[in-house]
């Protein structure tokens, strides 16, 4: 483990027994030893990661860093190497990424994952339809529809919506699964000023509102500083550094290999 | 006049027997990215089971009480549903290698077949290796051939020709599979997983939908509709091992023609080629038009590679662009 996980949170130390006792009920999601190889290359090594109910977090670091890699992980779309991954209390590691969804997590792909043969109301439609039927359906369709504020294009297909809109959409899709934990993989990438502004919007209304906890992947450090209540640096697979905004702009080691700003080190 | 009459009573069967074959291997191949190269034999499964259920009955189930059409048409929902089952079989252990890779877990620490799944060469060799092993197989336990099943409803006269009118009612039968499945696709919760999983699988899972069941189902779903097939067609066949390879043509040919799309796909295959097989077979004979119909399918894939239906999409993008 790095030398950096000596000043992270207290929770963030717990053991994985008991976590998976549920000891910490703040405690939400947490890597234990979490382990990534691909053939000679670590992707993610030994990293401890631990984020609680109702946090905002963003997980940034350089290109290569592992971010997207630990979020497969997270979500099941990779198996990990070695280590575990507990959510709510509860080892996920062995299931499958639907099955994780099912306990609460849930993720928004970094490229614009909607349907765009589908119309904007079937594309909330199909992540409600297993959780509700008949009036309770609509009632709660209307709702994603108002939440990805395109409640007035429902009836148009995903491709002619804007890049703006479809990441508003997919952010609406996954957050109408009523998730405790909403995984993000840059979600202003390649977006307008007021785009970015709106997606912000979203995101701390969500999380103020309805108590999602947020684990975000972002290059945009303006945007970053906007939402975040506490920001983790991975570098080269590994916990970096992990504090606030201000520590981590702060600290001439991440400037170093992040920002790649010049240090008295 | 006359003549026109015959080729539109004659393409009914055409239409019929084209979009029948195609329907299962076109939702295989769809939502899947698999070509099932044993759909012929899918087929043969559910001649084979009409028969067997026609003039044997079925164990717990009291067909043979029924009167004669009941009875009919008991054998071949019956045939139908052995096939889905069948094809849940295979989706199991030769297509997603669920079953040996729980074995595999369980004995040697880690799986050993890797799912079938838009692997679309892969999955035609290991299913051209089913269809062979079914012929086989069926022709060691069932010999040469089994006994036929009667044609119902008798003949329709027209001027002074004649056909069986059960041919032409095939062609309602097809129309009505073509609209359940719009219907099944459209507007049931399984349509809506089936329609994201073809499109994005991860992002599908990442909504919760549980993407092996959707694809099981999809399986015995195509597998099912191919049972039907070869229920509807056992009073018009003689039900012998190798009957599903002539299916498998029309098949193929009707789902590289029709495209991507299940239903609009096979509507439109369907119909251009029933017309293309009819006008050739009522003027120069049966030969030639096989001979057209596939010269047809090759000038269609040669100009038209990804189907009739992506012509629909195109001209529904660009009225959208227009409004």
């Amino acid at each position: 483990m790095s030398d950096a996980t000596e000043g992270m949170d207290p929770a963030v130390k717990q053991t994985s027994a008991e976590l998976a006792t549920g000891v910490d009920t703040d405690t939400i999601l947490q890597t234990d030893g979490l382990t990534k190889r691909f053939g000679g290359l670590t992707a993610i090594d030994d990293v401890d990661f631990g984020v609680e109910a109702g946090e905002l977090r963003c997980l940034i670091g350089p290109n290569g860093a592992g971010k997207s890699t630990l979020l497969n992980l997270i979500t099941g779309a990779l198996s990990p190497s070695e280590g575990a991954v507990y959510f709510k209390g509860h080892e996920i590691t062995g299931l499958d990424p639907h099955e994780r969804i099912r306990h609460g997590l849930s993720i928004k792909f970094q490229v614009p994952s909607v349907y765009e043969d589908l119309t904007v109301r079937e594309n909330v439609r199909l992540p409600i339809q297993r959780l509700a039927s008949g009036t309770e359906r609509d009632e709660r369709m209307a709702d994603a529809l108002a939440a990805s504020g395109l409640a007035d294009k429902a009836d148009i297909e995903a491709s002619a919506l804007s890049h703006g809109e479809q990441q508003q959409l997919e952010i609406g899709m996954a957050a109408s699964l009523d998730p405790d934990l909403l995984l993000l993989d840059e979600p202003v990438a390649g977006l307008s000023v007021d785009e970015r502004e709106e997606i912000a919007d979203r995101i701390t209304q969500l999380n103020e509102e309805r108590s999602i906890a947020f684990v975000v992947i972002e290059h945009d450090t303006d945007f970053v500083a906007d939402i975040a209540d506490h920001i983790t640096v991975l570098h080269q697979g590994e916990t970096f550094r992990e504090g606030s905004i201000e520590e981590i702009e702060a600290d001439p080691e991440v400037q170093r290999i992040y920002l790649g700003g010049e240090t008295d080190a | 006049m006359a003549v026109g009459l015959d080729l539109l009573v004659q393409f009914f069967p055409n239409f019929a027997s084209i979009v029948l074959a195609a329907t299962g291997l076109a939702i295989i191949f769809g939502i899947m990215g698999i070509i099932n190269l044993a759909h012929g034999e899918f087929i043969m499964v559910g001649a084979f089971s009409t028969s067997l259920a026609y003039n044997g009955g079925i164990p717990f189930l009291p067909i043979d009480a029924l009167p004669g059409l009941g009875r009919l048409i008991g054998a071949m929902l019956f045939a139908a549903l052995v096939t889905a089952l069948f094809g849940l079989l295979v989706e199991r252990t030769i297509i997603s290698g669920a079953i040996p890779n729980w074995i595999a877990e369980r004995t040697v620490g880690h799986p050993v077949i890797t799912p079938l799944y838009d692997r679309l060469l892969d999955s035609m060799v290991a299913t051209w290796g089913l269809s062979l092993i079914m012929v086989q197989t069926f022709r060691n336990v069932f010999g040469n051939s089994l006994s036929g099943v009667p044609i119902p409803f008798g003949k329709l006269s027209y001027g002074n020709s004649s056909i069986g009118l059960y041919q032409v009612l095939l062609a309602g039968v097809a129309a009505l599979v073509l609209v359940g499945l719009y219907l099944l696709f459209v507007r049931t919760d399984y349509g809506m997983r089936a329609r994201a999983t073809i499109q994005n699988e991860s992002m599908a899972q990442s909504l919760g939908v549980n993407t092996e069941r959707t694809y099981m189902a999809t399986f015995a779903l195509g597998s099912g509709l191919a049972g039907l097939t070869g229920a509807l067609y056992a009073p018009l066949l003689s039900i012998e091992p190798g009957l599903g390879a002539a299916f498998l043509v029309d098949a193929f040919v009707a789902v590289v023609v029709g495209g991507s799309s299940v239903v609009v796909g096979t509507l439109l295959s369907g119909g251009l080629l029933g017309i293309v097989d009819t006008l050739f077979s009522n003027v120069y004979g049966t030969f030639a038009g096989r001979i057209a119909l596939l010269i047809v399918a090759i000038v269609l894939i040669r100009f038209i590679p990804e189907g009739l239906s992506s012509l629909v999409e195109r001209l529904r993008e660009r009225r959208l662009e227009v409004d």
